[in-house]
């Protein structure tokens, strides 16, 4: 069971690797414009240059 | 080195040669916010469309579209307006609209529900990884390896629960203060509860902890309080978008000219000049110009008065022909429309009476729960005399009553119902609006603005002559008055052509004249044409010394208007008909619906009399108007409901908004809040019957964590999925 030692920090540092990722998101307003969002992908106005 | 200083944004002198810190300062200088509704963009190509143009202008800084708002945010420098920008994107070959960014918070996202959801994010965390641990304990793991998994879920949960349960325990503490219980009471005692017996048992390496059992309720509850919020904060944003696009705008004269202001700049004694088809931003007497006044909204009444020199007019009311001034007698919360606001308050203090259903279960939930839990807690003690097994035992019973599917019963279905009926052009502004709507038997309706549009229709085309008509087709063709447009659209419909008149011009506030045969021709109102007034609204045409023709007019309907009065009586409720106007209009228009009851000539006090002695007798009122003079009849309704034309107050007074245009919702709606409210007591038996199975083997002591978790699990699921059922 020595296991264990290893595989339970890994399996949290993944959970809260995905936590962290979500309230990052989140916090970056990501959440507001769904549907915009699902769209301007297939925009491709600023795909050889980021946009200024 | 005596060159004068060049003056640089920068406040630090020895920066100025910093580019950088000029930008710095250059960014920290006023900008123009600029927020326009785009009420027609649908896919990536509007989006990119729209905001290249917007780029295009050197002044704009950055433009931002959202689709899901269907909104365009601009930041710009300070000098650009918008209307500019309205025009920019109309030319691109969108409808724009100008929204007031002081009501609208278009740049301050929704901080309390983004707070709710980081929450709900860290609980469900903690219940995936301590319900991990938790399975390997069921399926047998034990000794050193149980103490671990437990120590492990004990250092996860901790602090997750004191992160994610704030909500909870803030509503429970103050609740508790004011000497009451809420749902939040049991909540908090039962995760309390749960947490110190759990860890006591891990001290002791016992083998039942509820760590899980802990977390699991805190993430179905918070996911309950997640969907409530977000329901209402959709509908609270679309109505915030309703009031913005009423931009308070004035234009005040100055010795220098005309200047656009803000209505909450204007001060007594300012010279305001409203154009035609404008709104009056505050209460005065006109100075200058005649014109016709629409006091609809204020008073009910559909007939257009005239207005001149020396009249007073209040806020709200819409100017018609031609442009006043008027100087300010009253401004902001000093106008008649925001002296209403008090009879408001007055009236909304009734509604605050009612107990929703979630309380109403809470109020018998909470003590029953806590009367058991202390039962067996006594019972066991008395029995064993050992604190230990007491304690555990109250825990699980605690945990297992916890109301995890009733803290989902009403925000899931609310939710599922208002989604629905926001689809069909109705927003529910208010949590228990819709509970109340389904309770309903008795429906008030205001005449002007809500049964009928508001737009004139000519009703005796085929009785008059048909020069008559041709004439007035021609005077009215140039007049943007609401009556001179309905002879346009009748005389056009019919395919009268329009009559060769000379040198027509409109007279403000009387009608329209011109020239035909060297004889004057005028149509305008009864005093002005000589002619002898009628009881309905009209207007009339008189031919040189010829008897002057009347035009009679009646309001159009508004679509669905019949559909929903004729299903709504089907439906076993009491029609009244409520009305500022006159009697013989409101008595037509009673007579074409088939409403039996009805009230003419009502003032404000006397429409929320009304409703009151209603509700006085038991009856249930749902209020639909639109005006001022409907607001505290609203306020004072047991549910209200009011069109998105309606003032902005009468909007803030019901708690229901019609979106589109067609009535025949509101009777759809009252079926869909009565399924829901159906739903919702379904909702509630389930809960209490995985209680009445669970409950008994707590109280025995035979219930283990594998149980709770079960339990809980499972009434929240079959919940949530009975809510989704909803038609």
């Amino acid at each position: 069971m020595n296991i264990l030692t290893y595989l339970i920090p890994i399996s949290l540092t993944l959970g809260g690797l995905g936590l962290a990722a979500f309230i990052y998101t989140v916090k970056s307003n990501q959440y507001d414009d769904p549907e915009g969002d699902a769209r301007r992908i297939l925009s491709d106005d600023w795909d050889d240059h980021p946009k200024p | 080195m005596t060159a004068p200083m060049r003056p640089t944004p920068s406040a630090c002198p020895a920066c100025s040669a910093a580019p950088a810190a000029e930008a710095q300062a250059a960014r920290d200088l006023p900008r123009a916010q600029i927020a326009l509704s785009l009420p027609t963009i649908h896919c990536a190509a509007c989006i990119s469309k729209i905001e290249r143009g917007l780029d295009a202008d050197p002044r704009v800084i950055s433009a931002r579209v959202n689709l899901t708002l269907k909104r365009a945010s601009i930041e710009a420098a300070p000098e650009v307006t918008a209307e500019e920008m309205r025009r920019v994107v109309e030319g691109l070959g969108y409808e724009a609209h100008e929204l007031d960014p002081g009501t609208l918070n278009a740049t301050a996202t929704d901080s309390a529900g983004r707070d709710l959801l980081m929450r709900l994010a860290v609980a469900g965390f903690a219940m995936m990884n301590v319900m991990l641990l938790s399975v390997s304990v069921w399926s047998g793991a034990e000794a050193a390896t149980r103490d671990m998994f437990h120590w492990i879920s004990a250092a996860i949960t901790f602090p997750a629960i004191a992160f994610s349960g704030m909500p909870f325990f803030r509503n429970a503490w103050s609740a508790l203060r004011q000497a009451r219980l809420n749902m939040d009471v049991p909540i908090t005692l039962a995760i309390g509860l749960a947490l110190a017996t759990s860890l006591w048992e891990t001290m002791l390496s016992g083998a039942h902890a509820y760590f899980d059992a802990a977390l699991a309720l805190t993430f179905f509850l918070l996911a309950g309080r997640y969907l409530d919020h977000r329901t209402r904060a959709i509908a609270r944003s679309a109505a915030e978008e309703l009031t913005a696009l009423e931009v308070p705008r004035a234009t005040r004269v100055t010795e220098t000219g005309d200047e656009q202001v803000n209505v909450s700049g204007l001060a007594v004694g300012d010279v305001i000049r409203v154009r035609p088809g404008g709104r009056m931003p505050v209460d005065g007497e006109i100075v200058t110009g005649t014109s016709e006044l629409d006091r609809s909204l204020l008073t009910g009444e559909a007939r257009p008065v005239f207005a001149g020199p020396g009249q007073a007019v209040s806020a709200g009311e819409v100017n018609l022909t031609g442009p006043l001034t008027l100087r300010a007698t009253a401004v902001g919360s000093d106008t008649s429309l925001h002296r209403m606001a008090d009879l408001v308050a007055i009236a909304e203090s009734g509604r605050s009476r009612y107990t929703s259903l979630a309380d109403g279960a809470a109020k018998l939930y909470a003590p029953g729960v806590h009367i058991l839990a202390g039962f067996s807690f006594l019972g066991w003690y008395l029995y064993t005399w050992d604190m230990r097994t007491a304690l555990n035992i109250a825990a699980a019973v605690l945990i297992i009553t916890c109301p995890c599917a009733l803290g989902l019963a009403v925000p899931a279905v609310t939710t599922a119902a208002s989604g629905r009926l926001f689809r069909r052009g109705m927003l529910i502004k208010h949590e228990t609006a819709l509970e109340r709507l389904a309770q309903v038997d008795t429906v008030v309706f205001d005449k002007t603005g809500t049964l009928t549009s508001g737009t004139p229709r000519l009703t005796n085309l085929d009785a008059l002559p048909p020069e008559a008509v041709a004439c007035a087709l021609a005077l009215a063709q140039g007049s943007s008055h609401p009556l001179a447009r309905a002879i346009t659209d009748a005389a056009t419909e019919a395919g009268v052509a329009p009559a060769q008149i000379r040198d027509v011009t409109e007279v403000p506030g009387y009608g329209t004249k011109g020239t035909v045969d060297e004889c004057e021709v005028r149509l305008g109102r009864a005093g002005w044409t000589g002619a002898q007034g009628v009881s309905e609204t009209a207007t009339f045409l008189k031919v040189g010394d010829r008897p002057p023709v009347a035009f009679t007019f009646t309001d159009a309907l508004r679509p669905g208007a019949e559909a929903a009065v004729e299903a709504l009586m089907r439906q076993g409720k009491r029609v009244i008909l409520i009305s500022g106007d006159t009697t013989p209009a409101v008595e037509a228009l009673a007579q074409r619906l088939g409403i039996p009851d009805w009230l003419a000539e009502a003032l404000p006090a006397d429409k929320a009399a009304r409703v009151e002695a209603l509700t006085g007798d038991g009856a249930r009122v749902l209020m639909v108007g639109d005006g001022l003079n409907d607001t505290a009849a609203l306020a004072a309704a047991h549910v209200s409901i009011s069109p998105a034309s309606a003032l902005d107050a009468a909007r803030v007074a019901s708690d229901i908004v019609l979106l589109g245009n067609d009535l025949s919702t509101i009777s759809a709606a009252c079926l869909t809040a009565r399924s829901a409210t159906r739903r919702i007591t379904e909702n509630f038996r389930i809960a209490t019957v995985y209680n009445i199975v669970a409950v008994p083997l707590a109280v025995a002591g035979l219930a283990t964590p594998l149980i709770a978790a079960l339990a809980m699990s499972l009434s929240s699921v079959t919940v949530s999925l009975n809510s989704l059922r909803l038609r």
